[in-house]
């Protein structure tokens, strides 16, 4: 059984983050990391450390044994300081172990389940638990792979879809007027997905720097009073406030804890035609920034929502509420709307699942760099001639599948639809 | 007529029903083949080749399995080629031209001579239904056999058309009526149907063929065979002529297109994408000046030839017209026009791994009707049937194929779990575990099976467990033998520098490394006889690739393990959507790992599946 491991504890920034091993490897990661194997079922404080003994984290450390533990299996469960860097970095930790892997949605309690360590009462809870896991991670994959990263994986599929038609194309329909040598073609092809997944990889590497926590837009009309509603919420002067028009021309941030979330409030530009280049550049960064946010808080004397930039689950307030008429309503001079405000923004960010994200790109990682080893090896393949073409398109199908997170699953339905379209097959 | 009861009935005597008596006798069932003409057993409607790529395999493993095809393609081969020859052994699969006449009149002695098994001459008119249960058929004449259990391998016959032009002939191939009282029968079940069509090109008068200005394609030097008992082709070995056609024959076509079938819209049915019409191939792929046509003989004893790509349903003037444009073939004679065949298929998701209709106790489908095309997926389809029906009359356990160990397993699963949506033909690439479901080794991935199930006979299992020992005794001596690197350089090969020995087993993985010069390294080898060297080389090549996917295929037996049983409730479970739901209950699937490979079932549908198992599991026990 492989070893599988995940974070544990619930979304956001928290007192302590639980990341979870579970499988027969766990006495090794458990040495190397912790340093030491501490008693089963007793807390232990250990130094946490990377595979070159480097310093993660001081963190607690629970060993379950085999056939007493949650899973039913060799169970270590560390209990970091909840600091995404620390979380992200022992994850990644995890990730560099022979034969470990990032748990699927629902495989700790499948394993449970499997081992007989549920009771009936418990399958009954069940489905909801489920239910919720994959629903935030489908959300949650949606919106990263939306952008740009889904448009390389689209071309990453198609381009990948083509090589493994080319290969199987001389080896099922041999007796067919297909191409016999298709080398050069699938050497362009998988070079091509080689190259832009290791620029992807590199990106990823800066996004998980600078992002950590959830981002927050104030976006409307120039002097909606967003500046002042973000230095109500900041509870300083964090942005520039004056009754000019178009005074933001660049975008401020200010990191804010709301509830226990980390939340980067970010204040933009207000939208309006305009000529001055300088503020032209400021609302179309604004307009980028606020797009890319998690949630966008519209901002407006009559509750009006920036129709293009509107999403699911934003917030729409009526601004300058003084008299506190509109429910909806927030007055920067009474400070009318704020605790509800902030109520909302809690609910709200509670639904987006922030740290299902930090998984995500952990597993969009793991994903690229599996399918890169099996790219290295089906390309080294592919090079030495038809010989090899069985073997290069074995490494080929497993690098699709490593990708598949990413890519989507590539059928031999998809395989055959683009050899039937390419080659008239059928002597 | 009084007839006796038997255990099994098969009905319809091609590729899947010839097979499927086969199966059930030897299974030791009292079995009863009921076709329409003995001339028939075994007819081969289409293309008169056997085999070919992850066709071949399957031949193989039906072969391993002690059925009839592979013997009896090796009788009437007239022409043997190892196809992928110089790719990987994984994917190479064995094709032979068949002699339509010597495999009809061999299929006859074989099926005449198969010990439990009666053949018997008369048209199936009903089934006898009782309750959801068959229990045996009527016979046109009104009379009726009882039986344990039925197998339908009626080929095209539901709704089967026949078009030629504009011009329409019921009737399920050239020269049979459609059998219209069973067809009501099974339509009446209430099964989801579907419709496929299936073209044929015409047969030319061979004597009219000018072969001097062809080019020839000669068998294999060294054949390879179907079978494992099979040591050398019986027939005299010819050559097929190649010929193509030109910018004339495509004018021709084009100009007839509004006259064609499938392009005038008299066809609704579905083709097949890899067995496209020439209309099909001209109109797709106008940039090609030229098709190949591959001119293969029918038989030895007549000079029908079958021109290999040129399937069409155009009018029989168009049709002459065409043909004559092609180089050699300016004075031929067309014997029989081509023509294209549209017929109903019983969407296969309605059975079970068995080939077994869920909703009608005791009857199984095989072949062509459940949508596959091609003899050995109709042949494996037969065996598959033929064995658990009788396994069922007898009390005994069913057999059923695995994906990971089987390319029969692929395909069972295949229909079973996806359905079709065009005539379903094997290709290696649906097997994803191809590097391990080899041709060579068909037999030891599935002759214990069939011994273990009582589908193998004594014969077979002589040269089985001779052939066992042998690989066993020489796979030891090779990973016995340890070589030092100085060996290896003695011997021009590359050599790592690290000083340690290696097993002569780890050696010969090396693709540049074949038998000859290990056996050179390890004397004691040389005894090794040529197929047991060729299958642990093949072996050896592929063992690491074969070690990686033994997680997966782990993964995969698991699940299998996890039975679905067939009344489950899937509105019971509260979490699934709609759409999860409702293709589950489509599909029924009959074990966890089936359920996984529906489109779209997500892991925490299956662990909801699992839990609920459990807990019935639990509830009974208590």
């Amino acid at each position: 059984m492989e070893t599988i491991y995940a974070l544990a504890s619930a979304s956001g920034k928290a007192g302590v983050a639980v990341v979870r091993v579970s499988g027969s490897a766990v006495d090794t990661v458990c040495l190397r990391m912790a340093g030491r194997l501490p008693q089963p079922r007793l807390a232990t404080v250990c130094r946490i450390q990377d595979l070159e003994g480097g310093y993660l984290d001081e963190a607690l450390v629970l060993r379950f044994l085999e056939g007493a533990s949650f899973t039913g299996e060799s169970v270590v469960e560390f209990h970091l300081h909840g600091s995404l860097a620390v979380v992200s970095a022992v994850l990644r930790t995890l990730g560099c172990f022979d034969g470990l892997r990032l748990a699927e949605p629902g495989e700790f309690t499948r394993r449970a389940l499997e081992n007989g360590r549920m009771e009936l009462t418990q399958v009954e809870g069940l489905s909801d638990l489920i239910e919720a896991e994959t629903e935030a991670q489908r959300v949650q994959a949606l919106r990263q792979l939306s952008g740009a990263l889904g448009q390389k994986t689209a071309e990453w599929r198609t381009q990948l879809v083509q090589a493994a038609s080319l290969l199987e194309a001389t080896i099922d329909f041999a007796d067919e007027e297909v191409p016999v040598d298709v080398t050069p073609d699938v050497e362009r092809l998988l070079q091509a997905v080689d190259t832009s997944i290791r620029g992807e990889l590199r990106g990823l590497e800066a996004a998980e720097r600078v992002r950590s926590g959830f981002v927050v837009a104030i976006v409307g009309a120039p002097n909606a009073g967003k500046s002042t509603l973000l230095n109500m919420l900041a509870g300083r002067d964090a942005a520039i406030t004056s009754e000019i028009a178009g005074t933001t021309r660049d975008v401020i941030e200010v990191r804010l804890d709301i509830a226990g979330l980390a939340v980067t409030l970010l204040d933009t530009a207000g939208l309006r035609e305009t000529t001055d280049p300088l503020e032209v550049a400021g609302i179309s960064r604004a307009r980028v920034r606020a797009a890319e946010a998690d949630l966008r808080i519209h901002l407006d004397v009559a509750g009006q929502a920036v129709d293009d930039l509107l999403q699911e689950n934003d917030i729409c307030l009526v601004s300058k509420d003084d008299d506190g008429v509109f429910e909806n309503g927030v007055s920067a001079k009474t400070g009318w709307g704020i605790d509800r405000l902030i109520l909302l923004l809690e609910k709200r960010l509670k639904d987006v699942p922030a740290s299902a994200g930090l998984v995500n790109r952990q597993r969009h990682r793991e994903a690229l760099e599996r399918g890169l080893d099996h790219l290295g090896s089906a390309i080294a393949l592919v090079s030495e001639g038809s010989d090899m073409y069985d073997l290069a398109s074995e490494e080929l199908r497993a690098a699709i599948h490593g990708l598949q997170r990413l890519v989507g699953q590539v059928d031999v339905e998809d395989l055959l639809g683009e050899i039937f379209a390419n080659f008239c097959i059928g002597k | 007529m009084k007839h006796d009861r038997v255990d099994v009935i098969v009905v319809g005597g091609g590729h899947a029903g010839t097979e499927a008596a086969a199966a059930a006798a030897r299974m030791g069932a009292e079995t009863l083949l009921i076709t329409l003409r003995l001339s028939d057993l075994g007819v081969m409607s289409c293309n008169p080749a056997i085999g070919g790529l992850g066709k071949g395999h399957l031949v193989r493993e039906i072969d391993a399995l002690d059925g009839i095809m592979g013997r009896i393609a090796d009788k009437a081969g007239i022409q043997f080629r190892l196809l992928n020859r110089r790719k990987g052994p994984a994917v190479q699969g064995p094709r032979a031209q068949a002699d339509r006449a010597l495999y009809r009149s061999a299929m006859r002695t074989e099926i005449e001579s198969t010990p439990h098994l009666t053949v018997l001459e008369a048209e199936v008119a009903d089934l006898s239904v009782k309750g959801d249960r068959v229990t045996g058929v009527q016979l046109a004449d009104g009379s009726i056999i009882p039986a344990g259990a039925v197998i339908l391998t009626s080929g095209t016959f539901l709704r089967g058309v026949i078009h030629i032009g504009d011009r329409q002939i019921a009737g399920g191939r050239m020269g049979d009526r459609p059998s219209v009282r069973l067809a009501e029968r099974i339509e009446s079940l209430g099964l989801p149907l579907g419709r496929l069509k299936t073209g044929t090109p015409p047969r030319i008068d061979g004597k009219t063929i000018d072969w001097a200005r062809l080019e020839k394609q000669p068998g294999d030097e060294d054949p390879v065979m179907f079978s494992f008992f099979s040591k050398a082709p019986e027939a005299r070995q010819i050559s097929c002529g190649i010929t193509e056609t030109n910018e004339k024959t495509h004018e021709i076509i084009r100009e007839n297109l509004d006259q064609s079938a499938m392009y005038g819209g008299h066809i609704e049915g579905v083709g097949p994408r890899y067995c496209p019409s020439i209309e099909d191939k001209v109109v797709r792929f106008a940039d090609k000046s030229s098709h190949q046509i591959f001119l293969e003989p029918e038989s030895l004893s007549d000079d029908l030839i079958y021109p290999n790509g040129i399937s069409t349903s155009l009018p029989e003037e168009a049709q002459q017209a065409y043909v004559r444009s092609i180089r050699g073939l300016e004075h031929a004679d067309i014997v029989q026009p081509g023509y294209a065949i549209e017929y109903d298929y019983v969407d296969p998701r309605a059975l079970d791994s068995r080939l077994h209709l869920r909703s009608m106790q005791g009857l199984f489908l095989a072949g062509q009707i459940n949508g596959t095309t091609g003899y050995e997926e109709a042949a494996a389809q037969g065996l598959v049937s033929g064995a658990n029906a009788a396994a069922e009359v007898l009390g005994k356990d069913a057999l059923i194929f695995s994906r990971t160990t089987s390319y029969i397993g692929v395909m069972v699963d295949d229909l079973t779990t996806k359905g079709v949506s065009e005539p379903y033909r094997m290709f290696t690439s649906r097997a994803e575990f191809r590097l391990s479901l080899r041709a060579d080794n068909a037999d030891s991935r599935l002759t214990p099976f069939g011994l273990d199930h009582g589908l193998v006979q004594a014969e077979r299992r002589l040269m089985f467990e001779t052939k066992a020992e042998a690989l066993e005794a020489a796979k030891s001596k090779l990973v016995g033998a340890r070589l030092l690197p100085r060996d290896l350089e003695a011997a021009g090969l590359k050599a790592p520098k690290d000083g340690q020995p290696r097993s002569a087993y780890h050696v010969l993985s090396d693709r540049d490394v074949d038998w000859s010069l290990i056996s050179k390294l390890v004397p004691e080898l040389e005894t090794v006889l040529p197929d047991i060297a060729a299958q642990l080389e093949r072996e050896a090549l592929y063992a690491s690739y074969v070690e990686r996917q033994k997680r997966d295929v782990a993964a995969l037996a698991k699940d299998e393990g996890y039975r679905i049983p067939d009344d489950f409730d899937y509105d019971a479970l509260s979490g699934l959507s709609n759409e999860i739901t409702l293709k589950l209950k489509t599909v029924r699937p009959e074990t966890l790992a089936q359920a996984g490979r529906i489109e779209g079932v997500t892991p925490a549908a299956l662990t909801l599946i699992l839990a609920a198992l459990k807990r019935q599991a639990m509830s009974r026990a208590v």
